[in-house]
């Protein structure tokens, strides 16, 4: 157990000293989480909480444009504002740009009347259905003009799944104009009198509502938001970015010939590398402890969600470990194979960084395009984040995580055996 | 009859299966007790052998004995001997106190042990007023001390030495070879190789030339000159190695 303790305390000795590598394997993704978290948790603030800026040009200023700009207001996705009808397009791209809004919507001239044709057209070919004549403001077999669609601007950054849902947004108050349009024109032509406001209110505004329920595994209801994959997506390319120090640790030890000198000593080399998965652990763990406090401890004062911790704390921490060892492993066999520290630390870093974008880690894996889904499988970091998003955004128990924990066990034990391998072959154990 | 501290019968070596071989049968008897220099040019086979002799690495037929056991992966045979190997085998970040404790416990000290030795070593070798930090700030000198330490931290029977003082000063060499003297004295068998010949010269008792695998000499020093007569080892080098150029 000495030689174990000596190792272990030479490993945090050298990891102590190196300030640069603390700050790597700490500061650089602390950053990284409050950064990114702030990001998408802002994008998603802008799509689900906030109103999105969206300027209204409208060329018609007639009734049911006026009605239609009430229904887009209604809708409360959007912060309206309203800008010179007589603005070119040209000069209503510029207006975007100057009031950074991502949105505009002009409404074009003749809507009204061409509203107001189909309108009547529509309620004179209903009354006509039923046998009733009835005499309309227009005549119904009149030609019926095509209402002049809707257009809208936008911001080329803007996403195409946030861009259907403005689109949809616009069709609903468009819609909702046009039933307005025919159910007044229909009440007129019936009781030659205007539809009374109260009547329709009521008929028109539609108040059912749809419940929209996330489903976990143990039954509960949290909604998943930005902090819920961040924090511990970001956890884990943490824990695989200590490949840097790891490696070029490792390498360090074989140029020196230190592992040549332990090879004479009457120690098993094994115990070298187990002091320093040992430590590494540690550290994974101590990085688990750090980024995920920052979520629950700092998150909320910076008016970001916080992060909440799924009740099954041992799975938490068996799936930490089983990530932490993962990480581990994957940096002993990158410095095992690497022949200098250049090539340790320049593979090592850009292999994370793809692992973890094919992982799930940079985008969530359920939006990844399918041919990298196969792909996705032989990154480590795939089911360390399959593994974490099971507890906490499924709420998952330990039987259902063994789902990931199994791959992940099997390619631990895969780049144990080619570390090992590697050593043997290099005559160093 | 004297008892042999290393033994080496029959040796064949070769790195890769389609590499040239380094060893074929070779002998080599080192008496305990003994200063002995194995001196040869580049390529010769110097260091090879003795990571053959220390179980750096495994010949592929033949047989290595340490004071008659076999080398092997056998705690004990490891324990006989100690490695000062040519480069600084250690680790630059720690402190010479914390190399010292971390190799005397790899070979089996205990904490009083090791707390003993490295008071010991670190006042005889001149470093207590550096035992504290890190090694990484040292000159050449102090880092070949650090690394003497280190292979001596056990008081082995047998201390193997791979070039112990290159790239250090005269005084630094002195105090090397000058404690080594010590360490003999004190019963310690002590296997050399280096390319300091003048040194070489007032360390060793006995000597051995090997070139491309094979000894070409080997005698006691005074003995080899008269044999060949030379006034010096740098003489008898150039005389049994010939002159020309040994780029391995």
């Amino acid at each position: 157990m000495y030689k174990l303790y000596t190792a272990i305390l030479k490993e945090l000795r050298i990891m102590l000293r190196d300030k640069a590598a603390l700050a790597v394997m700490f500061l650089m993704p602390v950053l990284l989480v409050v950064v990114i978290t702030s990001i998408q948790n802002s994008s998603l603030k802008m799509i689900n909480d906030n109103t999105v800026p969206m300027l209204v040009c409208n060329r018609d200023g007639g009734e049911s444009s006026l009605q239609f700009i009430d229904a887009l207001k209604k809708i409360g996705m959007f912060d309206l504002q309203k800008i010179d009808s007589a603005l070119t397009d040209k000069q209503l791209t510029d207006s975007m740009h100057a009031h950074d809004a991502l949105i505009a919507v002009v409404v074009p001239q003749g809507f009204t009347s061409a509203l107001k044709s189909k309108s009547q057209n529509i309620t004179g070919k209903a009354l006509t259905e039923f046998g009733m004549s009835v005499k309309l403001e227009q005549d119904s077999s009149a030609l019926v003009k095509e209402t002049p669609p809707v257009a809208m601007f936008y911001n080329p950054v803007l996403q195409e799944s946030f861009r259907l849902s403005v689109n949809g947004a616009l069709k609903s108050a468009q819609q909702f104009t046009e039933n307005r349009a025919v159910l007044q024109a229909l009440y007129l032509a019936m009781s030659d009198k205007k539809l009374p406001d109260s009547l329709e209110q009521q008929i028109l505004n539609n108040k059912s509502v749809i419940n929209q329920i996330p489903t976990a595994k143990d039954g509960s209801r949290k909604i998943p938001n930005a902090t819920q994959h961040n924090v511990p997506a970001w956890t884990i390319f943490a824990m695989f970015f200590i490949v840097v120090s790891l490696s070029t640790n490792v390498v360090k030890e074989k140029i020196s010939g230190s592992f040549i000198r332990l090879k004479t000593l009457p120690t098993s080399f094994i115990l070298n590398l187990a002091a320093k998965q040992i430590t590494y652990i540690v550290v994974t763990l101590a990085q688990v402890l750090v980024i995920f406090s920052l979520g629950i401890f700092l998150f909320p004062h910076i008016a970001l969600p916080k992060l909440v911790l799924p009740e099954n704390l041992g799975s938490l921490f068996l799936v930490s470990i089983a990530c932490g060892w993962c990480a581990v492993s994957y940096g002993i066999l990158i410095g095992v194979y690497a022949k200098s520290m250049e090539q340790a630390i320049g593979f090592g870093a850009v292999s994370v960084v793809i692992l973890a974008a094919i992982g799930g880690i940079v985008v969530p894996s359920f939006a990844m395009p399918e041919s990298l889904h196969l792909l996705m499988k032989i990154s480590p970091l795939h089911w360390c984040m399959e593994a974490y998003n099971t507890l906490f955004l499924e709420g998952g128990y330990m039987t259902n995580v063994l789902y990931s924990l199994l791959p992940i066990l099997l390619i631990i034990t895969a780049m144990q055996f080619a570390a090992i391998a590697g050593l043997k072959k290099q005559r160093l154990i | 009859m004297e008892s042999a501290a290393i033994q080496i019968s029959n040796l064949n070596f070769q790195y890769a299966e389609n590499s040239g071989v380094i060893f074929k049968d070779f002998n080599l008897n080192i008496a305990v007790g003994e200063r002995f220099g194995l001196l040869g040019p580049n390529g010769a086979g110097k260091t090879t052998l003795m990571n053959l002799m220390t179980g750096v690495l495994q010949s592929k037929s033949g047989n290595i004995q340490l004071l008659g056991k076999e080398i092997s992966e056998d705690k004990e045979v490891k324990k006989l001997f100690g490695f000062v190997p040519q480069f600084h085998s250690f680790y630059q970040e720690l402190s010479p106190a914390e190399n010292l404790e971390f190799f005397g416990a790899w070979a089996g000290l205990n904490r009083t042990e090791i707390k003993e030795r490295t008071k010991e070593l670190l006042t005889v070798l001149g470093l207590s007023n550096v035992a504290d930090k890190p090694v990484s700030k040292f000159s050449g000198g102090m880092k070949n001390r650090v690394n003497l330490a280190i292979g001596v931290i056990h008081r082995p029977k047998i201390l193997f030495l791979d070039e112990p003082t290159t790239g250090v000063d005269v005084q630094t060499r002195h105090a090397i070879v000058d404690y080594l003297k010590e360490l003999n004295k004190a019963g310690t068998t002590l296997i050399y190789t280096s390319h300091h010949l003048t040194e070489a010269e007032s360390l060793c008792t006995k000597v051995a030339l090997i070139d491309e695998g094979k000894i070409i000499a080997q005698n006691d020093l005074q003995t080899l000159l008269q044999e060949h007569k030379q006034d010096g080892l740098e003489g008898l080098f150039l005389n049994l190695t010939g002159r020309s150029y040994r780029d391995s």
